[in-house]
């Protein structure tokens, strides 16, 4: 609750995972804070919602596989009641005529998969393990400015540098030149099987609007898989759903002398010519601090909280131009009891599920969104979370939480309830192509649109990443040229939301590293 | 109008009459405009404004209409002059910077009623007034083509319209704004200009240019009206000490090389920029560079001799310490000026440098190593100019 007598040093504009971090990190470094949330939970897209009276499910992000171990042990958040009800999942990767793949770790079983394949997935693994350790030197600190870096910046360049040359020759011109390419050419220089490439190009491109042959998507997938780094070996089911990890991130900040405020929007971060007195609520309450952060995305914060006209022309351009319109629907299932995926056993059934059989059907389904049309046979990535924790769904009834991809924001016509039923049917008929007993089971049923996404969450363009990840929106260029070290044009403001490098994903180092700049910062923040 | 993809270069709506007076034939290209650079000579072109009224077509100007309930909040975010302390029928001379503190250009902003402005430009720019407008309410038009204007300049000007009928013009003050109606329409005329002399610009729709052009040549026959090309324009810019963007200075977003663009400090420009008031483009680079100091200076000279110091380098001893970008012997104030960007410390008033000209007579180069000093502007500034009522010559 906002404490009227309390001269609060800090507002956080935001309960999203990267707010609470962030808020945590300065609490404990002895400034008041204050966080105002919109929504009734805390974490943001970590939320866990209801989806009818007896279920309840991750509403957004639906696995915990990148948090970083850092952000939790600061934070304590097992303490604080965070609970895994089961890690280190396998993915399986469906086939129609239920050969599936699992792949488990660096093992591969089913489908056929040949020797060779299995033997080129265990150096592929490795060699993406070297890149992301690599990039986690980079990840847990500010972003350094090339052009007038100082020390700490330098460092970070050295380091990144010196990484690089320490992958050894081979590992490094591979870097050089996969990063640049698409996943699908890196995928056909080493694979056979298509459900493994199908697979491994689905996590690719997660959340983006981008398809296996676009650029930055293995960049993208090294970014997925910076969870390897972090201890996780494979996704994790979080107790009590993503909101979980809201909760306990909310009762650490707590713990630590942050003051919570939920239910209150924000409608304008107050500025006095080039810097930051404070917030307005929507309710009319002006509430001043020195500084304030903000947890939203960098078109929310500029465009609606501060507004381009109260920034430099060169600025709001660069707010524009920022690319970020999400491409990824959340389906949402109640059950009576588990379907039967055919060639699935429960066990296997708790594990994730992907539908993407091969790279070119993928393709296809972007192909869609391109155009401003939603997939005619989507690609997903499936959870049945209740598997493995009984708290979401009544004894003996699950739910279903399902990745859609790809359902294009701006929509042809815009998106509208007819389109929605349309669009809905068409995944579950799709589901149910593997397990043909669904639609029998199913009690209830949302679907969630990028627009939807971005009405609940508050994220522009309902793109949970809070701006494409691409290597024009990494490091020094995230979220902007300019705007890369947490803080902004206008002086007191900083950014500490998934729009900031490193990114999104629960990983909590945006709030994380933005925490640690306002701290080195000190007066002069 | 003919569209620009239709023909190579534009004419006008003076055109007929400027091509019927032009008896040189020499033209020039003005932002895609055919514009004439001298008609009969230049000389005689400058001296009908110092000593009678010139007549410049300035229809190529690039103008942009400002209007919407933002418009004003929309340029003082633009322009680093303070606004909303330009009246209704009030003109201002300002800069507009980037988000580095760097001049993108010059020109006059016209608060022509409530919610509406006009701005002229020497270079096109609606992109970044597009992308400048994002948060605001404000609709920008390009009517470069829809206003014809003439500078009226020179000490009998307000005598010429008064002839025309423009009864009380004498009373409008510098950078002020009057309208008289014309042709069943409307002039509007501002008390504005290029030259440092009494005159003025009028603004009126293109339909009605030519019968205006001709009732003005009418009325200012016995006062030694005559109409001027670009090349005698220049000379009298140099001499009031007015700086023209492309040649004082390169427009941020033309500047290719990094390095090569300036401040409005760095362009003795810094009394435009008003920190009092709301965010605008620039202000933060400008703020530190007021706190740590500029690169560079910008200078007038008074150069030793009568070589115009054309392209010279500037020297402190054997240091160079600068380069000149505009020179011309002025005939009236009678002074061999220059104007130059030297390093920022060499820039004080009575500072003593040395040009290094080179001229050539007859194919014979010869280099002279001129001295010059350090001074305060405008060579050329008559008390006529800023006199209200204007004085009748």
């Amino acid at each position: 609750m906002i404490n009227t007598d309390k001269n609060y040093d800090v507002i956080v504009v935001g309960g999203g995972h990267n707010g609470l971090v962030c808020a945590n990190y300065l609490a404990k470094d002895g400034r008041k804070v204050l966080i105002v949330e919109a929504n009734d939970s805390l974490g943001g897209a970590s939320a866990t919602s209801p989806l009818n009276d007896e279920f309840s499910v991750s509403s957004c992000a639906h696995w915990l596989f990148q948090l970083n171990p850092t952000v939790a042990s600061d934070m304590g958040l097992t303490k604080h009641g965070l609970e895994i009800a089961a890690r280190d999942l396998s993915t399986i990767a469906l086939a129609e005529d239920g050969n599936h793949l699992t792949i488990d770790g660096d093992k591969l079983e089913g489908a056929g998969i040949s020797d060779e394949d299995r033997k080129a997935f265990v150096a592929f693994n490795k060699q993406i393990t070297k890149f992301c350790k690599l990039l986690a030197g980079a990840f847990n600190r500010r972003a350094p400015k090339l052009v007038e870096g100082n020390l700490t910046d330098r460092i970070t360049v050295a380091k990144l540098g010196l990484g690089m040359k320490m992958l050894g020759k081979e590992d490094m011109s591979d870097l050089m030149r996969l990063a640049l390419i698409n996943i699908y050419d890196v995928m056909e220089e080493n694979f056979d099987n298509d459900l493994l490439k199908g697979a491994i190009s689905l996590d690719s491109l997660l959340g983006s609007h981008m398809g296996p042959r676009s650029p930055n998507t293995v960049y993208g997938y090294i970014y997925r898989r910076m969870g390897t780094v972090y201890g996780f070996n494979g996704p994790a089911v979080v107790k009590g759903g993503m909101g979980a990890v809201g909760k306990a991130m909310a009762n650490a900040a707590q713990a630590s002398g942050v003051d919570i405020e939920v239910g209150v929007t924000v409608s304008k971060i107050n500025v006095d010519v080039d810097r930051t007195t404070g917030v307005t609520l929507a309710d009319g309450r002006v509430i001043n601090a020195a500084l304030v952060v903000s947890n939203a995305d960098p078109k929310t914060t500029f465009n609606k909280l501060v507004g381009l006209g109260n920034i430099e022309t060169g600025v709001a351009r660069r707010v524009k131009t920022m690319r970020m319109k999400g491409d990824a629907a959340k389906l949402h299932i109640a059950l009576d009891s588990l379907p039967n995926f055919t060639g699935l056993t429960e066990q296997q059934m708790g594990q994730r599920l992907v539908i993407a059989p091969t790279m070119n059907y993928i393709e296809s389904a972007f192909n869609a969104s391109k155009y401003g049309e939603y997939s005619k046979a989507p690609a997903m990535d499936i959870s049945i979370p209740s598997i493995h924790d009984a708290t979401l769904a009544p004894q003996g009834k699950h739910v279903m939480s399902v990745i859609v991809q790809y359902a294009p924001y701006e929509l042809d016509g815009g998106w509208n309830d007819e389109k929605k039923d349309a669009f809905k049917e068409l995944v579950i008929d799709r589901i149910a192509d593997f397990a043909p007993d669904l639609k029998d089971k199913i009690v209830a049923s949302e679907l969630l649109t990028p627009v939807d996404l971005e009405e609940r969450f508050h994220i522009h363009g309902g793109h949970w990443h809070h701006g494409e990840i691409s290597l024009d929106q990494i490091l020094m260029m995230r979220p902007f040229p300019g705007t890369s070290q947490y803080g902004t044009s206008v002086d007191g403001l900083y950014l500490c939301g998934a729009g900031n490098h490193p990114g999104g994903g629960v990983m909590g180092l945006a709030g994380h590293n933005a925490a640690k700049e306002i701290i080195k910062r000190g007066k002069s923040a | 109008m003919m569209p620009h993809d239709e023909t190579m270069i534009l004419e006008t709506p003076f055109h007929s009459r400027c091509l019927a007076l032009c008896e040189i034939n020499l033209w020039e290209d003005w932002k895609g405009y055919r514009s004439a650079a001298a008609y009969t000579s230049v000389e005689q072109e400058y001296f009908a404004v110092r000593s009678n009224t010139g007549v410049f077509d300035i229809s190529p100007m690039i103008k942009y209409r400002f209007t919407g309930p933002d418009a004003g909040a929309y340029l003082n975010r633009l322009v680093t002059r303070d606004i909303s302390k330009i009246a209704i029928d009030r003109v201002a001379y300002t800069v507009w910077c980037d988000d580095k503190g760097h001049v993108m250009d010059d020109g006059t902003i016209f608060h022509l009623a409530e919610n509406d402005y006009r701005l002229c430009a020497y270079a096109r720019c609606l992109d970044w007034l597009m992308w400048s407008a994002e948060g605001f309410d404000v609709t920008i038009v390009d009517e470069t083509a829809e206003v014809a204007a003439l500078a009226v300049q020179g000490p009998t000007s307000c005598a010429v319209f008064k002839d025309m009928g423009f009864e009380g013009i004498e009373n409008l003050k510098p950078f002020g704004i009057t309208r008289y109606p014309f042709g069943g329409s409307e002039v509007m005329i501002s008390r504005t200009g290029f030259t440092g002399d009494l005159g003025y610009e009028i603004w009126i729709e293109p339909a009605l240019a030519e019968s205006f052009w001709d009732a003005l040549f009418d009325a200012g026959k016995l006062r030694g009206i005559r109409p001027i090309g670009g090349a005698a324009l220049d000379m009298l810019r140099t001499e009031t000490g007015f700086l023209q963007a492309g040649v004082d200075f390169i427009p941020a977003e033309e500047a290719i090389r990094t390095g090569r663009s300036r401040s409005p400090f760095e362009l003795g420009l810094g009394w435009l920029v008003s920190f009092d008031k709301p965010v605008f483009n620039g202000r933060k680079a400008l703020l530190k560079e007021k706190k740590e100091g500029s690169r560079y200076a910008f200078v007038y000279l008074d150069v030793e001799g009568n070589k115009p110091a054309e392209y010279a380098f500037i020297y402190v001893g054997n240091k160079e310490v600068g380069t000149v970008t505009t020179a011309a012997w002025c005939p009236t104030a009678k002074t061999n000026v220059a104007f130059a960007q030297v390093d920022a410390k060499y820039g004080k008033v009575g500072q003593e440098l040395v040009a290094e000209i080179y001229y050539e007579r007859e194919l014979k180069w010869t280099r002279v190593m001129a001295k010059c000093t350090v001074i305060e502007g405008a060579v050329f500034n008559p008390p006529r100019k800023r006199q209200t009522p204007a004085p009748d010559f």
